[in-house]
């Protein structure tokens, strides 16, 4: 039990009188994709925040690459990786910069970060860009960054948080094609989204509505149980019932 | 160890990369020195007075021709009307009145002793004492010149008189750009310490880069003294511009070790640069913090003895400055680099600034969380 990647009993979390996450359960297995659905206010930011340790649950039990998330937040933090739309890099640092910065912050060696750098480089193409400054990239480009970034020190698991808002179809294939190469490598991925095209790549996905996981399967099995052709119809079923 | 070089490594490519405040971290100490020192002066000369003569005898000339003489004194208006005079203190044309009533040169003469009024705009109570005392002075030298030459010399001889020799110590010439440079550079240092850090932790909140900060495993401690070294260095990498001005600007004197004075900034900035993380993790906002920090400042620069006698101040304020940092410094830099007062001599503002600079990092630290 204790060789799962996460898992989740009975999270709950309120602000005052709200109830951001009401008795969230489910497990994540190693190398797996797990899908984080649910419409905007859902909860999913704030069981996101949770599970990598920037906030603290009000109640339930939260294990976290064999780690309590109320005892051993730090431990955790060594052990994820963490990328949201909104902030992610330095943008007034170059590539470069950015990824000594972080690799030093996760205590990687000189030459590991310099290995690391290079072969980022030469995978994502960005050779050119290495002395450039983040805020200069588009947006795709610095979100690819920010994802490498998030990995470059072999996390157990990656949080990614909204990765691909904003961005435009092709990056965004590109980014998945990026995100089932780090699942293959063994690194769990759990990843929230509001493509639903994205939640069909994913091993499982579980559907949020105000505060509670309201479905949680694979997506074939889903589209199965509600009878609809694709997750987004599964998800119009689901969030707004009738 | 080594995540604390690469964080500050960080903060200072960010720094140096910001063309504002890469330009003015050196502009400021230069403006500051070369404009603050020779403003703030207390130094009284030219005070405008008018006159009333309504005696016009030689005495009367005498009186103000040896006024005019004076460097305290320029006289700016004669009148025979109290009225206008008054008219012109009230609109800050005149400082002081002095008024010589008909019948001066004739009372002095008769030996009756003249009568004088001297009329004093005392909204600055101490620069109206100080014309005063210079006013008073003049007169009583005028009086003894009288009395020599009507009594003479040889009369006054027999009486024992009491001679006094004075010295002015370490600042013979009382030039106030000596007691200023001073302080002006103790402020200087106050903000840098306040601001650049305390934003620059802000900013960081606001653009939300501290989160992805806050879910590494990075020490908290780390990422706070990371904030707090490259203001430090530019603190007194400032300092030392700021000395260099006064100098070669004001030839300002240094009696005693540089060392020894950069040893007690260093310990003053990391007791600001501490608060002002401590205050930063209150603000959510650079708007909110700036309010906040700013407030301080100017409490504590104002409290600190700057401008004003520090031991007049009533018991209460000298209470409150055993936690100022600025009041520390202000002693420390102005007895070593004008009195050349050793280690020994400020070994309690030092000390009080080391307990001061730890209390406030540690609260820092306390205070900064990176779990919510």
């Amino acid at each position: 039990m204790n060789d799962q990647a996460i898992i989740v009993k009975d999270l709950v979390k309120k602000f005052g009188s709200f109830v951001a996450n009401d008795h969230l359960n489910f497990e994540v297995s190693p190398g797996e994709i797990f899908g984080f659905l649910g419409a905007n206010g859902a909860g999913k930011t704030t069981a996101i925040r949770i599970l990598s340790g920037l906030s603290k649950p009000t109640s339930g039990t939260v294990i976290v690459a064999g780690f309590d998330v109320y005892r051993h937040t730090e431990q955790i933090k060594k052990n994820i990786g963490y990328m949201c739309q909104k902030f992610s890099l330095y943008e007034d640092l170059t590539v470069k910069e950015n990824i000594v910065l972080y690799g030093g912050i996760y205590g990687m060696s000189r030459n590991l970060i310099r290995e690391r750098l290079g072969n980022l480089l030469e995978k994502l193409r960005f050779r050119e860009y290495e002395n450039r400054i983040i805020g200069d990239l588009p947006l795709g480009l610095r979100q690819k960054l920010a994802f490498s970034v998030a990995v470059l020190h072999e996390p157990k698991i990656v949080f990614l948080d909204e990765p691909t808002g904003g961005v435009d179809p092709i990056t965004r294939r590109q980014f998945w094609e990026m995100i089932y190469e780090t699942a293959e490598r063994g690194i769990t991925v759990f990843v929230t989204t509001h493509y639903m095209d994205e939640a069909e790549y994913c091993d499982r996905i579980s559907i949020m509505n105000d505060g509670k996981i309201v479905a949680l399967d694979t997506p074939g099995n889903l589209k199965r149980q509600y009878d609809a052709e694709s997750v987004e119809d599964v998800f119009i079923k689901i969030a707004r019932p009738g | 160890m080594r995540t604390i070089l690469y964080l500050i490594r960080k903060e200072f490519i960010q720094i140096f990369r910001n063309k504002f405040i890469s330009k003015a971290i050196f502009a400021v100490p230069i403006v500051q020195m070369l404009l603050l020192v020779p403003a703030i002066t207390f130094e009284l000369k030219d005070v405008r007075l008018a006159i009333i003569d309504k005696d016009m005898t030689p005495e009367s000339r005498g009186l103000i021709s040896k006024l005019e003489g004076s460097s305290f004194f320029k006289v700016t208006f004669s009148t025979f009307s109290e009225k206008e005079a008054e008219n012109l203190l009230l609109r800050n044309k005149n400082g002081v009145i002095l008024h010589i009533p008909s019948g001066f040169g004739k009372d002095l003469i008769t030996g009756n002793g003249g009568k004088l009024m001297v009329s004093v705009d005392a909204i600055n109570a101490s620069s109206a004492q100080l014309s005063w005392a210079y006013l008073n002075g003049v007169i009583r030298d005028y009086n003894a010149g009288l009395i020599t030459e009507n009594i003479g010399v040889a009369s006054l001889s027999p009486l024992p008189r009491i001679t006094i020799t004075n010295r002015y110590w370490y600042n013979e010439e009382l030039n106030y750009k000596y007691y200023m440079l001073p302080g002006i550079l103790v402020i200087l240092v106050t903000a840098i310490g306040f601001l650049l850090a305390g934003l620059n932790m802000v900013r960081e909140k606001e653009i939300g880069t501290i989160e992805q900060i806050n879910v590494t495993p990075v020490r908290k401690y780390h990422f706070i003294i990371a904030k707090m070294v490259p203001f430090l260095l530019i603190g007194l990498v400032d300092l030392a511009l700021g000395l260099v001005i006064g100098k070669l600007a004001f030839n300002i004197p240094f009696e005693g070790s540089i060392l020894l004075m950069f040893f007690g900034a260093t310990l003053f900035l990391i007791a600001v640069l501490g608060l002002a993380v401590f205050i930063s993790t209150f603000s959510g906002t650079q708007q909110q913090y700036m309010f906040v920090a700013f407030f301080c400042m100017i409490v504590f620069i104002l409290m600190s003895g700057i401008f004003t006698p520090y031991d007049s101040m009533p018991q209460w304020a000298q209470d409150f400055n055993l936690i100022n940092p600025v009041a520390y410094l202000m002693r420390i830099n102005r007895m070593v680099m004008l009195k050349g007062s050793t280690i020994y001599d400020i070994s309690t503002e030092l000390l009080s600034l080391a307990v001061i600079a730890v209390c406030f990092t540690t609260l820092a630290v306390r205070r900064y969380r990176k779990t919510a």
